[in-house]
């Protein structure tokens, strides 16, 4: 019904293989980032930009970043709040020696950094798999962090260890520091994840996503299909932390005004990430904003939302019971659903074209 | 540099034997103290494939509600039977709740699952208990406290009575798992669950009952270790980091294996305080923390299955 | 993403009428961002309790400050930077009149946003020493003391036990800390002072994560036979650092810890070994007090706190009411330098710089002898006040010292030349554009 298909017709290959063949799909796109980007900015209020939609992109970000590696090549990371800490620091440290250079030129420079260091870490990869290749990632993690509060340069020898953003402007406009407004800031980060989220599915559509997803369904297979596995997976993770570090480095200039490393980068931080991509489903882009967006909003819901519809519950019960809510929501949706909620959404999808005659 | 690095920590473990053996000490302590976290996990994975991350929780909930129900009035001893009543609840509910509408899942989906459980927990135990860290009954359990030092190699070497005890107790609840594993019905039903669940399926046994039994297990384990953290420091929300140093032990010993958990558990535990000890000085210090990722990496390297994990055999 | 879409609209929604101010008569709005909730849960609750209690006993024994009533609102941040930011954005429609962060983490989010939104933050001796340097930092307050001035005072403890500040020479000076922002602090100042006074100092960082794994630290302080430690910990890190040191046998009585160091469950953990153990302070503990004995009548006995009575004089909570006492205080002035009712952000900003609290005004509020006199003014956010050293005798914090100045002419510079490399490089760093006012 809302789905209707009929009349659309493929006259090449290359509509037939298109991301979204249906125009359905394509309205429906437009009309989201129509929404993202003229009707959030125009009606939406101070905190629901920044305390919502700006944390709900920055993630998103970063859980397609490891979505690239567990999702789509089958590794499961643990570290990939660590390769944010990298892009993070490598921005800041290139934006404030290089104070000229645009600072998106160094958003997006800071990802290589990430990359690099993830692909190091990534070497074990090839001897080491499943369960024990996640603990071998939580290395990376914890090294990574220690690297942070110890190495001084990092931090241009704070006495306090925590970074600070300066400002810096683009086509005029304030972007980072606190005088930025949360509008603008939202605006540049919603431009930065459009573009990375459309590289990321060229990427993952073409003949190196293809070569991730065979490594992931066998990788055994896949070497006698004539894929080096090394450099796939090498890829995959240096891929996966560069999207983790430009994720990193819009946190600390976008979203927050600077920061800790040992605050923002740490063991949770990684295992928050590795939620969304799970709930959001692997292997899927659009699950990486569904996870992310469940995972940002539902605590805000409960903690900020039943308050004003009247039912008011002390601060901290309101804490309690949103990490109960949390927990069950997650097992529940696993239950429903193991493969998260991109594919439930899927299915809705192929009920609606049916619908009302699903026979 | 060199010398630094390869010849000056060797000659101070021999200038003063004594800090040496303390060293020594503190790391098997904390070895058999990581063991036993890492014990839970294995007694899980091997039952039922699943990676439990809320075994760290799990120890937290197990201590805070001993301590809980002590405050509240309720005698010591009562309080542990309630409290291992409370884990033999939740080992059934999770078995009916989480494991049972998952069975067959991919891997990863249930290990998701247990991460969904910590939150549960840790929700339940705040709300129910409140926030605030609270102080081990030691004494009410007859838990020694105080030292013994002995003075031997020219210096003091002190031992904790209550390390000691953790050590015997851990060394105790070891060997009675093993010989129930090895020697009951329960315990061989388990082992053949281990092997392959349809086998074990065929000849009658019963999965979810199977699932209860470790669940149960993996509680009264963490009821264990959440006392002997607890005592050692306090229980706390923040102590389920702690469960994170399992993980190198769990990769060291291979995650299926009891005896792995151990051995694994005693070199991570004295490899990690001598590093901190004799070369963290060099770097600054607080290596403690992913020097225990490395040793466990460079062991991978060699074995990717863990020192006593099953070989993993890939077909096509 | 339909899904998606309805939650952020449901979200929008409620965000819209939240943002919606309830100001029918005068009133000031206080929240307050505390932490009930999360590994260190164990020292928030007490300093939360202490916070709510004392600006609620204002509520009912005065009706408010000044005539205008005191709306309180806890915003839990489970001493996450992330939901205390969150804490931040969803009350700054309601004009607050000040923040209180009340984590290092978040605190430094706090210092850019204050100035953009013309909120004061008051970091109570915590957060960034360097904030105390009221040029560059015109909206960030850290009375009565900085860490800074902690250290110092401890170095001087050290030399009064030893017997002069020419007995420090050859020392040997730890610094056990949470290896973070927060446990980094003193670093700079110890060193500074090691240099002048010719004392070692050796530090010990303990990881977030090894906060309850103490081990091998404690026996490296053995080895290095340090003389004095000092313990820039915090959570679980105190009640651990202090068994340890019972364990290995090191003198209680030469464990001083930073304030924040200084819980009764901190010390309580350690049983009887943990007597004499040390932390710096700025108030007194106990429940003698009148103002505390106001805080039994009118808030707990009728059933308003979330504190236990036998809780209510101990450290934290005390700190929780000195930290209201300091809110108060700055409201009242700025009610008189404005002569409005209602005071704004704005006008507490004023009302903190010319902050000054004399024996008379602490006696009238019945805090004679539980706090010492303390001034603030434009150029110094934090006035480097007393502090002086509590023991545990046991069951309970006792004063142990005098109160003692810090060593400002050590301090002072240093702090004034961290706050200029902190905000160098920023072009978009406020300069200081606000008058300063004479004292009211």
């Amino acid at each position: 019904m809302f789905y209707r298909e009929a009349g659309q017709f493929k006259k090449t290959y290359a509509a037939d293989m298109a991301v979204f063949p249906i125009l359905q799909d394509r309205i429906g796109l437009g009309i989201i980032l129509f929404i993202a980007a003229v009707v959030i900015p125009l009606t939406g209020s101070t905190f629901f930009i920044s305390s919502v939609m700006i944390p709900f992109l920055v993630f998103s970000l970063a859980a397609m970043g490891l979505n690239i590696v567990t999702g789509y090549t089958g590794l499961i990371s643990l570290g990939s709040a660590a390769f944010m800490g990298v892009g993070a620091f490598a921005c800041f440290k290139l934006t404030t020696s290089f104070p000229n250079v645009n600072i998106l030129v160094w958003i997006l420079a800071s990802g290589f950094f990430s990359a690099v260091i993830g692909a190091l870490f990534a070497i074990p990869s090839l001897r080491i798999k499943g369960f024990y290749l996640a603990v071998a990632t939580l290395a990376a993690q914890f090294f990574l962090e220690w690297c942070f509060v110890r190495i001084p340069w990092l931090y241009n020898y704070s006495a306090s260890g925590a970074i600070q953003v300066p400002q810096r402007t683009l086509f005029g406009h304030i972007i980072t520091g606190a005088n930025a407004t949360p509008t603008t800031r939202y605006l540049v980060l919603l431009a930065i994840v459009v573009f990375m989220t459309w590289i990321a599915s060229n990427i993952l559509h073409g003949r190196v996503g293809r070569t991730f997803m065979a490594v992931r369904d066998m990788d055994i297979a896949a070497e006698l299909m004539g894929i080096r596995l090394l450099p796939a997976k090498l890829t995959a993770f240096a891929l996966s932390s560069f999207y983790c570090g430009v994720a990193g480095a819009v946190m600390v200039t976008l979203w927050y005004t600077g920061g800790e490393a040992s605050d923002l980068f740490n063991i949770r931080q990684s295992f928050y990430i590795l939620f969304m991509v799970i709930i959001g489903g692997l292997g899927s882009l659009l699950g990486c904003f569904l996870g992310s967006a469940l995972l940002n909003i539902v605590p805000l819901v409960l903690k900020y939302g039943l308050p004003s519809i009247g039912i008011a519950i002390a601060s901290e019960t309101a804490e309690h019971i949103n990490h109960l809510l949390v927990g069950a929501l997650i097992i529940f949706i696993l239950i429903v659903e193991p493969h998260g909620m991109a594919r439930l959404w899927q299915i809705t999808k192929q009920k609606l074209r049916t619908w009302p005659f699903p026979y | 540099m060199l010398y630094n690095i390869l010849i000056d920590p060797f000659v101070q473990m021999g200038a003063s034997p004594d800090l040496f053996v303390q060293t020594l000490w503190e790391g098997l302590v904390s070895g058999v103290l990581y063991a036993l976290i890492a014990l839970g996990f294995v007694l899980i994975f091997k039952a039922s494939g699943v990676f439990n991350f809320a075994q760290g929780i799990m120890v937290v909930f197990a201590g805070l509600t001993l301590v809980g129900l002590h405050e509240k009035g309720v005698p010591a001893w009562i309080a542990v039977l309630l409290t291992l009543g409370v884990m033999y609840v939740l080992a059934i509910a999770v078995e009916r709740v989480v494991l049972r509408p998952l069975v067959n899942q991919p891997d990863i989906i249930l290990f998701m699952a247990t991460f969904g459980l910590t939150y549960v927990l840790i929700g339940i135990g705040e709300f129910i208990f409140g926030g605030e860290p609270k102080q081990m009954i030691t004494e009410q359990l007859f838990l020694p406290t105080g030292s013994i030092d002995v003075n031997m190699l020219g210096g003091r070497v002190t031992f904790q009575k209550l390390d000691i005890a953790a050590a015997v107790i851990a060394s105790a609840m070891i060997i009675g798992l093993s010989l129930f594993f090895q020697y009951t019905r329960i315990g061989r039903a388990l082992r053949a669950v281990a092997d392959s669940h349809k086998a074990a399926l065929s000849v009658g046994i019963s999965l979810n009952q199977i699932w209860a039994i470790v669940w149960f297990a993996a509680g009264i384990v963490a009821l264990i270790t959440g006392i002997m953290w607890g005592a050692r420091s306090e229980v706390s929300f923040g102590l389920d980091i702690i469960a994170l140093k399992a993980l190198p032990v769990l990769i060291l010993g291979g995650f299926t294996s009891v005896p792995g958990a151990i051995i694994g558990g005693l070199i991570i535990g004295v490899g990690e305080k001598m590093a901190e000890f004799y070369w963290g000085p060099l770097v600054g210090g607080g290596i403690e923390n992913w020097i225990a990722y490395v040793i466990a990496l460079g062991f991978l390297m060699y074995r990717p299955q863990g020192l006593f994990g099953d070989k993993i055999i890939e077909r096509i | 993403m339909k899904r998606n879409l309805t939650l952020s609209a449901l979200l929008a929604a409620t965000a819209l009428t939240m943002a919606a101010p309830v100001q029918a008569q005068d009133s000031v709005y206080v929240p307050l961002l505390t932490y009930r909730t999360g590994p260190f849960s164990g020292s928030g609750v007490h300093i939360a309790n202490g916070m709510r209690d004392y600006l609620e006993m204002l509520n009912q024994r005065d009706g408010g400050i000044g005539g205008a009533k005191i709306v309180i609102e806890e915003c839990e941040t489970g001493y996450d930077t992330k939901k205390g930011v969150e804490c931040y954005e969803s009350t700054k429609a309601k004009k607050p009149v000040m923040y209180n962060p009340y984590s290092t983490g978040i605190t430094l989010q706090l210092i850019p946003k204050a100035a953009a939104d013309k909120v004061p933050v008051l970091s109570m001796a915590y957060g960034l020493s360097a904030a105390a340097d009221g040029t560059n930092f015109p909206w960030v307050f850290n009375p009565p003391a900085t860490y800074w001035d902690g250290a110092s005072v401890f170095i001087k403890h050290v030399a009064a036990k030893e017997g002069g500040l020419d007995k420090l020479k050859g020392k040997t000076i730890g610094l056990i800390h949470l290896d973070a922002p927060f446990g980094k602090e003193p670093i700079p100042v110890l060193e500074a002072l090691a240099k002048k006074y010719e004392f070692n100092l050796k530090l010990y960082p303990v990881p977030a994560a090894q906060m309850q794994n103490q081990g091998s630290v404690w026996l490296s302080i053995r080895r290095d036979k340090v003389d004095w430690i000092y313990n820039q910990g915090w959570g679980a890190m105190n009640p651990t650092a202090v068994k340890e040191a019972v364990k290995n046998g090191f003198p209680m009585e030469k464990l001083v810890g930073v304030w924040w160091a200084g819980g009764d469950d901190d010390a309580r953990a350690g049983e009887a070994g943990a007597k004499g153990y040390k932390t710096l302070n700025f108030h007194n503990t106990g429940a003698q007090f009148p103002v505390m004995q106001d805080i039994l009548k009118h808030v707990v006995d009728k059933g308003l706190s979330q504190a236990k009575k036998e809780q209510v004089g101990e450290n934290l909570y005390n700190r929780g009411v000195y930290n209201s006492m300091l809110i108060v205080e700055a409201v009242r002035n700025a009610q008189k330098l404005t002569g409005k009712k209602s005071v704004t952000g704005e006008d507490v900003r004023r009302g903190l710089e010319t902050l000054n609290i004399t024996e008379a005004r602490l006696k009238e509020m019945g805090m004679e002898g539980f706090a010492n006199p303390m001034k603030l003014s434009c150029t110094d956010h934090s006035g480097h006040n007393k502090v002086f050293v509590s023991q545990w005798d046991g069951s309970k914090y006792v004063k142990a010292s005098d109160w003692m100045d810090p060593i400002k002419d050590v301090v002072r510079p240093l702090i004034e030349e961290e706050a200029k490399t902190f905000v160098g490089k920023d072009p978009g760093w406020p300069k200081r554009t606000e008058a300063c006012d004479k004292a009211a």
